[in-house]
C-alpha cells in the first residue's frame, strides 16, 4: 500500500515536472513579456521585431552589425558564428525547439542584445522580436 | 636443488622483461588510453559541453593551463568581443572541471605537451597562443587561414575533422580548399 502510493506519487511527480518542463512556448513567453512590459500581448509588434532584427548597429570591432550578421537575413535558415560553427534556425516553424526554454531565452537575449545593441533589450522589444519569429512561416 | 634455483632465476628473468616491455610506452599503444599521440581523453562534462559548444567547439581543457582558464572563465562578459556570459553557478561548475583537466593538472599527455612550452607564470588566453600550437602549425601557410571555409584559426573542426571527439592526429586532418 505504502509502496504503491509511493510509486503514484512518484508518476504525478514526474507528470509534474514534464508539464512544468514543457509550460514554454513562444505564446507563453510573449505573454510573459508583454505583463512584463505592462502591455496586453495584443500590443506586441511583428513588424517591430522585424526591424529590431534587420536593423545594423556599429559594432564592438568595426563593422555594423544586426540579428542577421550571425542569423543571417533569413530566420528559417541556419547562421554561422564568427568562428564558422552551425546556428540552428531560429524560426520555430523551421526549429521546433526555439522559444522553449525561458532561461536560455533570457541568457541569449542578456549576451545578444549586449553584442549587437551595447544595451539589453527591453521587455517589450524582447515580446516583438519573438511575435515577428513566430509568426514566420 | 640448483636446477630449481637456476629455474627460479629465468622465470623471474622472463617475467621482469615482460612486464617492462608492457609497461614501456610503445608507439602503436599511444592511441589508446589517456590518448597518447594527438588524441585526447575522453571526457563527458554536461555544462563544458553544452555551453562552450554553442559558439565553437568545446576546446579540451588540456590545451590551456588552470592560470589561462580562470582568465578565460572570468572574463566571458568580453569573450573575445563578444557576450558570453554565464550564471554563476554554471560558470564556477565549468572552471572546476577545466581546472581539474587543464595542461598542468598531470592528466593528459597533450597536456604535458602544452606546457612544455608554457612558462611557469604563464597564463595565455588562446589556445592559438601557445608555442605548442604555432610549432603544430607551422607548416599552415597564412592563406590557409583564411580560406572561407576554415574562416579563423579557432576553427578546428574545419580540418580536424574528428576534433569533436577528441582526435587531432594527422591522418584526420582534410584541410577543405
Amino acid at each position: 500500500m505504502t509502496k504503491s502510493l509511493f510509486r503514484n506519487s512518484l508518476a504525478m511527480l514526474g507528470m509534474v515536472s514534464t508539464v512544468a518542463w514543457a509550460t514554454d512556448s513562444p505564446a507563453s513567453l510573449m505573454a510573459h513579456y508583454a505583463a512584463t512590459a505592462g502591455v496586453p500581448v495584443s500590443a506586441l509588434s511583428a513588424t517591430r521585431g522585424e526591424t529590431l532584427y534587420r536593423t545594423e548597429h556599429p559594432g564592438r570591432n568595426g563593422p555594423m552589425v544586426s540579428c542577421a550578421s550571425c542569423h543571417t537575413a533569413n530566420p528559417k535558415q541556419a547562421g554561422r558564428t564568427r568562428v564558422g560553427k552551425q546556428i540552428e534556425p531560429l524560426a520555430p516553424a523551421a526549429n521546433p525547439q526555439r522559444f522553449t526554454d525561458a532561461a536560455k531565452v533570457e541568457k541569449w537575449f542578456r549576451r545578444n542584445c549586449t553584442d549587437v545593441l551595447q544595451r539589453e533589450c527591453s521587455a517589450q522589444e524582447k515580446g516583438d522580436f519573438i511575435a515577428w519569429l513566430n509568426q514566420t512561416k | 636443488m640448483n636446477y630449481l634455483l637456476r629455474g627460479i632465476g629465468v622465470v623471474t628473468a622472463v617475467g621482469m622483461i615482460s612486464l617492462l616491455s608492457f609497461s614501456l610506452p610503445s608507439p602503436s599503444g599511444e592511441a589508446r588510453g589517456d590518448g597518447g599521440s594527438d588524441t585526447l581523453p575522453k571526457l563527458t562534462h554536461k555544462n563544458w559541453q553544452q555551453e562552450c559548444a554553442s559558439c565553437h567547439i568545446a576546446y579540451a581543457p588540456a590545451f590551456l593551463p588552470k592560470a589561462s582558464w580562470r582568465r578565460v572563465m572570468g572574463g566571458l562578459d568580453q569573450h573575445f568581443g563578444e557576450n558570453a556570459s554565464l550564471d554563476p553557478v554554471t560558470q564556477a561548475d565549468i572552471l572546476r572541471f577545466l581546472e581539474a583537466n587543464a595542461a598542468d593538472a598531470g592528466t593528459s599527455r597533450m597536456g604535458n605537451r602544452v606546457m612544455r612550452d608554457i612558462g611557469p607564470k604563464d597564463a595565455p588566453l588562446r589556445v592559438t597562443e601557445t608555442r605548442w600550437f604555432v610549432r603544430k602549425h607551422d607548416e599552415v601557410s597564412r592563406a590557409v587561414w583564411s580560406r572561407k571555409a576554415v574562416g579563423s584559426a579557432a576553427n578546428c573542426a574545419a580540418c580536424h575533422r574528428q576534433a569533436e571527439q577528441g582526435v587531432f592526429d594527422e591522418d584526420t586532418v582534410n584541410i577543405p580548399k
